[in-house]
């Protein structure tokens, strides 16, 4: 799609208005519908659009395959770490209320944190698929 | 009264894209007739309030496995073959008595929304009352999702790791392979 001036304007157009309504999604999933999952799938699609737009070669120059397996890799590192860190402040596994200084601060403070970690791994998961998928089809 | 109009005409479309779906022949038709399927059924979540499903549907169901469908596509064939000519009886027959005995056991459910029913009345009240004051978060599927479930949740995203990890494992490493050919030659 080298040519088409009208798909390219509106891409680069649409592009920061979509990750700017994927983290709405993500930070603001405790008050309104979203969370992680969502925001995720939201955020993957920016590259997916820039990819389809722009090639998959600029797509990847811009998120390699590299980093998309260390984020996949870190989103379930920070969920998992949230709930050692609760047991080393002498709570449960996942028991986010020890987290601050009163338990519905940690609570909290667990969610988004462990929200972000579900948005990271979704949204690379999802390129990394796309990107895998995508990649087999030219070679 | 507009509810229900709403979900028939939902319902209607849902049906008449399902059989669309049997019908047609030609793969890229049925992946987008899929696509129409999920955002049918994203409305029908919203219609029943469930907004927050209705969101994940819309954009897994109709926005990504779309996408990935169509890269399957382009790396196979877009027609499916003919199938072989065999009779549709004892098909039709399975398909019936199956219907037919899910069909009576919605009988026993308890009607939709009704507060006796037993999944309302295990933690469902105890997420209701106490969750916005011990978790501090006014979305009740978010507090219900990330604390009270969280082992859940975190076996979720263990999953969807594990899908990426399965992908690159089984058709990741060929497309390096061939590129590191490519470029010795």
């Amino acid at each position: 799609m080298k040519h088409n001036l009208i798909l390219r304007v509106v891409t680069k157009l649409l592009i920061p208005v979509i990750v700017l309504f994927a983290l709405y999604v993500q930070f603001h999933g405790d008050y309104g519908p979203g969370g992680g999952f969502q925001a995720g799938v939201i955020f993957s699609v920016t590259f997916i659009l820039y990819a389809l737009i722009y090639g998959l070669d600029t797509a990847q120059r811009v998120m390699p395959m590299g980093v998309l397996r260390a984020l996949a890799s870190l989103g379930v590192l920070i969920y998992a770490g949230t709930g050692v860190a609760a047991l080393l402040k002498g709570g449960n596994y996942l028991d986010y209320g020890v987290l601050a200084a009163s338990p519905v601060a940690g609570q909290h403070l667990g969610i988004l944190v462990i929200e972000l970690g579900v948005g990271i791994t979704v949204s690379s998961v999802m390129l990394l698929i796309f990107f895998t998928f995508a990649g087999r089809g030219r070679a | 009264m507009i509810d229900a109009l709403i979900d028939i005409t939902l319902l209607a479309f849902l049906a008449i894209t399902a059989i669309a779906i049997m019908r047609t022949r030609n793969l890229f038709a049925v992946i987008m007739l899929f696509g129409i399927f999920s955002f049918l059924t994203a409305g029908l979540f919203v219609v029943m309030d469930a907004a927050d499903v209705a969101f994940t549907e819309a954009a897994v169901g109709a926005g990504i496995s779309t996408v990935l469908m169509l890269g399957t596509l382009a790396i196979t064939k877009e027609h499916n073959e003919q199938l072989p000519a065999h009779r549709p009886w004892l098909p039709l027959l399975v398909v019936s008595v199956t219907g037919a005995a899910l069909v009576y056991g919605t009988l026993d459910i308890p009607a939709f929304g009704d507060p006796q029913a037993p999944s309302h009345l295990h933690v469902a009240p105890r997420y209701i009352e106490q969750s916005l004051s011990e978790t501090g978060v006014p979305n009740m599927v978010t507090a219900v999702l990330a604390s009270y479930r969280g082992f859940d949740t975190l076996g979720e995203v263990t999953v969807i790791f594990t899908a990426g990890i399965g992908v690159l494992l089984i058709i990741g490493g060929q497309v390096q392979r061939k590129r590191r050919k490519g470029n010795k030659k």
